[in-house]
């Protein structure tokens, strides 16, 4: 989050996606594994890829790529990290079995019986989002030589 | 490692997430840290379903869930950044401020 160059955040972000992606593997949930591979490092960092080159319009190496609130930020950032941390560490996590992983089988059935409203209105949802990207992404010149 | 292990990186990412939102001026760098956010929250939702198992493995499919619905927000999102980069030719959303008129 701190680098100059948007290029190399969004290399890092990348890195971050797979190394994610190695920790649902180490859970044991291997399908959300499979799952981050296909989506984050497949598509969206692709995307975003994609949008950095369409928008780079040389001010890649601006002298301060900060908002002038970064203090505020800062403070509100390790306020989160600090309040949480602290409670994740306070709590007794004794009780918790050891890991014992998703099994892929099991995850499909649940995904098809007891949440599949919220699976179809996913898609649905995926529908309508790409509808709009293709409407907000068209050139306005299209539209002129259209009418 | 135990669930502590995960639920830090978890909080460490969500906290870097914000950081990055609030502080940075690009919209891009606004919608990759609006992701890193996504995934802090994915990795605590894996980790609390690997270690306390719930009925019907609820925490691994609201996870896959949330994944959809972040690539279809990021999708939304770079199309809006992408217009709005357009029309202003610029990517700093503190230049952005005439947009209040």
């Amino acid at each position: 989050m701190t680098l100059r160059n948007i290029i190399h955040s969004a290399v890092a972000m990348m890195i971050c996606f797979g190394s994610l992606a190695g920790m649902y593997a180490l859970l044991g949930a291997p399908i959300v594994a499979a799952a981050q591979v296909l989506i984050y490092l497949g598509a969206i960092s692709v995307l975003i890829l994609f949008a950095i080159m369409l928008t780079q319009a040389g001010d890649a190496n601006l002298p301060t790529p900060f908002h002038r609130q970064v203090p505020i930020a800062a403070v509100v950032a390790l306020a989160i990290i600090g309040l949480v941390g602290w409670a994740v560490v306070q709590t007794d996590w004794s009780l918790a079995p050891q890991a014992v992983g998703a099994a892929v089988e099991a995850i499909a059935i649940a995904l098809f019986t007891t949440y599949a409203l919220p699976f179809e209105i996913i898609s649905l949802l995926i529908l309508v989002a790409i509808i709009g990207a293709i409407y907000l992404a068209r050139r306005p010149e299209e539209d002129e030589r259209a009418n | 490692m135990g669930i502590e292990g995960y639920l830090i990186v978890s909080t460490l990412l969500f906290g870097i997430g914000t950081f990055g939102f609030m502080a940075r001026r690009n919209a891009i760098l606004m919608l990759i840290s609006i992701e890193l956010m996504f995934n802090a929250v994915n990795l605590s939702l894996v980790a609390f379903n690997a270690f306390l198992p719930a009925e019907a493995n609820a925490g691994a499919v609201f996870a896959l869930m949330i994944m959809a619905v972040a690539a279809a927000e990021v999708t939304v999102g770079l199309a809006l950044v992408i217009a709005i980069i357009r029309t202003r030719q610029t990517a700093e959303v503190d230049q952005y401020a005439d947009l209040k008129e």
